[in-house]
């Protein structure tokens, strides 16, 4: 199956309520699938083409706030229209998920893969202190399984989560395992895990829900702030998640996510042959970063390629967490362009090998 | 001859004085205060309770849900 | 006197607050429309016994903290996303009564592209519009509604159409399009204008439960702060500057 339209079948199958999206190219596929699947008249699952981005992040909200499991699909220039409305949906700390098939940018840029959303999804993207989980797939099969582990971690801690693709796999085809489908929760259901805080409509028994994320009194809003920090400190404790290859007896380590991490896994094949010792480290959660394994090797190699379809972006956390024991450096190409193994292992000679001789 | 008479209360402490039910009342039974409730605000009283006749125009048009009205006729 | 003396017991009781309408003392201004026009959807919510199966959709503006007035299930949007939120909250909930609340700003200017797709995809939802032609919260500046000529903090010398363009009529222009059953336009500046405009919005609740598509309740309201007028006198100056450009009516009922 094809990277885009395995989300569609995740989301049917995971039991997903409702997606909201608006076309934008390399991901069009996950909404086309979504209509041809009809799941409306299946499990129920509401399928709405939006006006918008703005439009679809919006109805997002509104179908997160009902303690409902919802999602949207975009690109890019896409993502950039909604991170308004990713503020609020941290701020009101709602559930949901978000797939971002990367493109090149910045503005309109191209169609091509990229990772250069890498910041957006990492740092906030939209204002204020808030994080997203931020998944990073490198393969049709992660692309589908994430769809699940997006909605598992977002409705665990009431988060957003952020599948961070990229136009290579949601544009490649591979072979999927799939899971059994499972019915969409139950209105009594929703009430259960939800009930003290979703809109379900008032009951006489229970206070009003209102979700929001405006807080006049700077005192209150503080607290709301400590609330979503102790919720990020929890995630970054229990949520790392990650992949070494061959990092046992490296010397040098790469570390790549997404559709760099599988060309990084073809070099470490390459340097092996030629004699060098060269591991990956595929970060899987981008947020929250696995910074500690980076850490610990970075006592171990002696030095780090950070390999990016960008100008240098996740480079400043693996920076962060090796403190300046070895040197890192980075190796990128921008625009849709993207590297092959041989100039990746070129440039880790380069750029690393030559130079911790 | 039946007499339908009408009387309000109002809550005082709700009420702004914006007077909106004073210049709505048909029978000019109302006025402003001239005192101040808890916030500063003088607030609706009836001046002429004699001419009220429940009508509720007042209450229909308080922003401020604080009057409420009663009516009784009398044989 | 004493032989006319109305007792105040239940039976002779003829108004009171909605049960609905919580203790909280509203942040309006004295004599502000917002809290006439709350006091209606209160007694609608009410009465078409509705109160556990009605989520609101507050906006961003002087009345985003509707949801502390009118005790059901509230969800805050974005500054003019309300139709989006509310949108997706009824697809979601297709038996809930979903509505929104929203003023001329939020509506009319930074959600029109929402709301208009909203009513073209014929969402059954009732979308409450407040136009006082100014932004209140703000601290009043020119609202899409603003009167020529009108004076607001940035049209300090009177709306200029070259300058600023014109007033429109999004009401009007929603009139045409086929997902929307019922637009009227309402005001509560006298005792037979609200209860008319309970009429109003009491039907447009029926449409929305009935399945019929979007309807819109449009309330030329006041601003009497931002207009810098007495309450009172600003119902006078509506009545005699805003009625003649936005009539009250019916624009569409099918």
């Amino acid at each position: 199956m094809k990277g885009n339209e395995v989300i569609a079948e995740a989301a049917v199958r995971y039991g997903c309520d409702g997606y909201f999206g608006y076309p934008i190219t390399p991901q069009s596929e996950v909404m086309e699938s979504l209509m041809e699947m009809k799941p409306w008249e299946t499990t129920g699952m509401v399928v709405v083409q939006a006006e918008s981005e703005v439009a679809s992040i919006n109805m997002v909200y509104g179908g997160a706030a009902c303690g409902k499991r919802v999602m949207t699909s975009s690109s890019s220039p896409g993502i950039s229209l909604m991170c308004e409305g990713i503020s609020y949906i941290a701020g009101a700390s709602l559930p949901c998920l978000i797939v971002n098939v990367q493109r090149g940018g910045p503005g309109l840029g191209t169609i091509q893969p990229s990772q250069s959303d890498y910041f957006q999804a990492t740092k906030g993207g939209g204002h204020g202190d808030y994080h997203l989980i931020a998944l990073a797939p490198n393969s049709v099969q992660e692309m589908y399984d994430f769809v699940g582990l997006g909605f598992d971690l977002a409705f665990k801690y009431r988060v957003p989560a952020m599948m961070l693709a990229d136009g290579v796999i949601g544009q490649m085809m591979e072979k999927v395992v799939l899971d059994d489908p499972r019915p969409r929760r139950t209105d009594e259901q929703i009430e259960q895990e939800c009930g003290d805080w979703a809109l379900t409509g008032k009951k006489k028994e229970r206070q009003r829900h209102v979700i929001t994320s405006l807080e006049l009194d700077p005192y209150a809003q503080e607290v709301v702030n400590e609330k979503l920090q102790a919720t990020y400190r929890l995630i970054e404790a229990n949520e790392v998640r990650y992949q070494t290859t061959a990092t046992e007896d490296a010397d040098y380590l790469l570390v790549a996510y997404g559709s760099s991490a599988r060309i990084c896994a073809k070099v470490v094949e390459m340097a092996r042959e030629a004699g060098y010792k060269v591991g990956l480290l595929r970060p899987i959660t981008l947020w929250p970063f696995p910074g500690k394994p980076i850490a610990e090797l970075a006592g171990q190699v002696k030095g780090i390629l950070s390999v990016e379809l960008n100008s240098g972006q996740m480079i400043e956390d693996v920076r962060l967490a090796v403190n300046g024991r070895v040197p890192v450096e980075h190796y990128g190409r921008m625009g849709g362009v993207v590297y092959s193994p041989g100039e990746v292992f070129e440039a880790l000679k380069e750029k690393i090998i030559n130079k911790t001789k | 001859m039946a007499k339908i008479k009408g009387t309000i209360i109002v809550d005082k402490e709700r009420c702004k004085g914006c007077a909106v039910c004073v210049a709505s009342c048909p029978f000019q039974v109302l006025h402003l205060s001239s005192q101040v409730n808890g916030r500063g605000y003088p607030f609706a009283e009836m001046e002429h309770p004699d001419q009220c006749t429940g009508c509720a125009s007042c209450a229909v048009i308080c922003p401020d849900s604080c009057i409420t009205v009663y009516r009784q006729k009398f044989e | 006197m004493a032989e006319f003396e109305v007792e105040i017991k239940p039976e002779n009781l003829v108004y009171g607050t909605p049960k609905l309408i919580t203790d909280r003392i509203m942040h309006y201004c004295p004599g502000c429309s917002h809290g006439t026009i709350h006091k209606l959807v209160a007694e609608v919510i009410e009465e078409m016994g509705l109160a556990e199966k009605t989520i609101g959709v507050s906006p961003v503006g002087c009345s985003v903290f509707a949801y502390n007035y009118i005790d059901i299930d509230w969800v805050q949007a974005a500054h003019g996303r309300a139709a989006a939120v509310a949108t997706a909250v009824k697809r979601l909930y297709p038996e809930k009564m979903v509505f929104t609340y929203q003023g001329d700003g939020d509506l009319a200017a930074i959600g029109t592209g929402e709301s208009i797709h909203a009513c073209n995809r014929g969402e059954n939802i009732v979308v409450i519009y407040i136009n006082n032609a100014i932004y209140g919260m703000t601290g009043g500046q020119m609202a899409p509604t603003t009167l020529l000529g009108m004076k607001t903090a940035t049209t300090p010398y009177g709306r200029d159409p070259k300058l600023h363009g014109y007033p429109y009529k999004i009401a009007d222009m929603m009139a045409h399009l086929d997902g929307v059953c019922y637009i009227t336009r309402q005001s509560v500046h006298t005792p037979v204008n609200v209860r008319k405009a309970k009429k109003a919005l009491r039907k447009a609740f029926e449409n929305a439960m009935a399945g019929k598509g979007l309807s819109l309740v449009e309330f030329v309201a006041t601003c009497n702060s931002g207009w810098k007028q007495s309450p009172v006198a600003s119902n006078r100056w509506m009545e005699e500057n805003m009625l003649p450009f936005y009539p009250l009516g019916d624009i569409k009922d099918i």
